[in-house]
């Protein structure tokens, strides 16, 4: 074969990288409509919502009159919940996740398990919510409570913490397993002193990003009975109940009803007056804020944690 | 040969053979470790010759499908190394060991050190103090971290982090120290450094090195022995072996014609 030429090798070169071109320009189209998309739906809601975001709105709680209904009770209600959620289902996960990576031999026992947990996280999260109420609410007696919001969403990202705890203990070398275990050490020892640690901000970031997913789940609590009109929060410990000289105790806002963001939202968009589409909007903006800064927190999170670790 | 200068015996595998899985890395060995000696393992890659360091420390317990077979007796008191009955975790509590890649723990300098110790439940800190300077001083890193103890240990350079790594080994106070390539990540000049440090620890603790640098096994060791596709082709004293080898293979590695 003659070599080519100059000129050969220079239309080769243009026809290449006119594909090239031709990518990019496709890929920032693409980009461009799902920035676009969420650019809209948040500009859409801060508009249309803005006029309700005040300090009364969350400090107010839901009312009949749509001026002045505000979400307190439902973002208290969503910050409970996720703290029993995140209680659950960290310990949980991370245990299952350790377990699974540092102790079980791999046969088919742990196999089936490996294709159960990965099935969990597709897993319809109002199928969740039928669990819940058969077992946290019923069988259990939790009734409607946000301790049973909390177990049921704690379920919910249980695969998506194992998972995210198992990838960052697969990210640490071997060698530092076997410069642990070399000097004498047990495998908990090992676990104990490195693997969690040096695990922990993947694993963080998994949690975060679970609890962000739970933040906005409506279908399971729905299913489980949570109340969309609430004028009360949960009582905070050993302040005065309602009934006379009675206290309340440590954990009795487990077992208080409750409502969260995204029912109240739903509860509002479902109202024929249209000046709570208003509150929806308003709502619906500050559940994104809640979501983001969840997720910037997890990024952050991330950042600071990697810093001193390195091998 | 002359009885009365042989040394003593550390260890020595008795028909040791290894499996990983079905595959048998390591076929019949023989071989005495004296005690307060350096022994060079060499032999081209895949020869099995870190195969066979790591069992001296158990690691192949860690991953499943390795199966041992016949013994490495341990002295003085000549426990079998690789018995089932014997846990491996404490043979590594006696026979410490020192990896091809630094691999020191994304933690403080002193963390490092002291961490062999922590885990045999020792926790006054003037005890650990104490054995953190001694170990820091016995691998030569001492005057270059002593003011620097709370520093995380992967900002060392790659020559002091695989100092460290061995003060992290010396600070449990092993019996033996296993040496996997210890140099074959280092410049030149902290290859020295460790060689250096080699010959300085064998006052103390006995020395298995695998390596792959014949000039290195030269420099460092009493012992060696040249294993080839799973054997021990041939032990004996270093300047026996690198003068007037006995095996045509053990020549052939070694004047270069193969390897």
């Amino acid at each position: 074969m003659q070599p080519l030429t100059t000129e050969q090798v220079r239309a080769l070169i243009a026809k290449g990288k006119l594909k090239d071109t031709l990518f990019q320009a496709l890929g920032i189209i693409f980009l461009a409509i799902g920035v676009a998309v969420i650019v809209l739906l948040v500009g859409d809601m801060i508009i249309r919502g803005s006029e309700r975001l005040t300090l009364d709105f969350f400090m107010n709680f839901a009312s009949r009159r749509a001026s002045q209904a505000g979400i307190l009770s439902a973002w208290v209600g969503s910050l409970l919940v996720m703290l029993v959620t995140a209680l659950a289902a960290v310990p949980l996960g991370v245990a299952a996740g350790l377990y699974l990576e540092e102790y079980a031999k791999r046969n088919w026992v742990t196999e089936i398990i490996e294709i159960n947990i990965t099935n969990l996280a597709a897993v319809p999260s109002i199928v969740y919510g039928l669990l819940s109420l058969g077992i946290f609410v019923y069988a259990f007696g939790f009734g409607q409570s946000i301790l049973t919001a909390g177990l049921t969403l704690a379920l919910l990202i249980l695969p998506i913490v194992i998972v995210s705890t198992r990838e960052a203990i697969r990210s640490i070398p071997a060698m530092i397993r076997e410069g642990s275990m070399a000097v004498g050490a047990t495998r908990w020892q090992t676990c104990r002193y490195h693997i969690i640690p040096y695990a922990m901000p993947g694993i963080l970031t998994g949690v975060i990003i679970g609890l962000a997913r739970a933040i906005g789940e409506t279908a399971p609590i729905i299913t489980i009975g949570a109340l969309t009109f609430i004028a009360f929060l949960p009582p905070v410990p050993f302040t005065a109940t309602g009934a006379e000289g009675a206290t309340a105790g440590l954990f009795d806002w487990l077992m208080s009803p409750f409502t969260v963001m995204p029912i109240q939202i739903f509860n509002w968009t479902s109202r024929p007056d249209p000046a709570f589409e208003v509150n929806a909007a308003a709502a619906g903006f500050v559940l994104m804020v809640m979501v983001l800064s969840m997720n910037g927190l997890a990024i952050w999170l991330r950042y600071r944690l990697r810093k001193n670790i390195k091998w | 040969m002359q009885i009365h200068d042989q040394p003593q015996l550390k260890a020595e595998a008795r028909n040791f053979n290894f499996f990983y899985g079905e595959a048998q890395a390591l076929k019949k060995i023989n071989m005495p470790i004296y005690d307060k000696k350096v022994t060079a393992l060499i032999g081209p890659s895949g020869c099995g010759k870190s195969t066979y360091l790591r069992s001296f420390n158990r690691m192949h317990d860690l991953y499943p499908g390795n199966r041992y077979e016949g013994e490495i007796r341990f002295f003085p008191d000549n426990t079998n190394l690789l018995s089932p009955e014997v846990d491996p975790i404490e043979v590594r509590m006696r026979v410490g060991m020192v990896f091809q890649k630094p691999n020191p723990f994304p933690k403080t300098i002193y963390e490092n050190v002291a961490y062999g110790l922590r885990v045999r439940g020792e926790n006054n800190k003037r005890v650990l103090d104490d054995k953190v300077e001694q170990a820091l001083r016995g691998a030569a890193i001492w005057e270059e971290v002593k003011d620097r103890l709370q520093d995380l240990a992967p900002n060392l350079s790659g020559g002091q982090q695989q100092r460290l790594c061995i003060a992290r080994a010396l600070a449990t106070d092993p019996e033996l120290l296993l040496f996997d390539e210890p140099t074959s990540a280092l410049d030149p000049i902290a290859t020295g450094a460790i060689e250096e440090l080699v010959h300085e620890l064998k006052k103390r603790v006995t020395i298995l090195i695998v390596t792959h640098n014949m000039q290195q096994a030269a420099r460092v060791s009493d012992y060696t022995a040249y294993m080839y596709l799973g054997e021990m082709v041939e032990f004996g004293k270093t300047d026996e072996i690198f003068i007037k080898p006995k095996d045509k293979r053990t020549e052939d590695y070694i004047t270069g014609r193969m390897g």
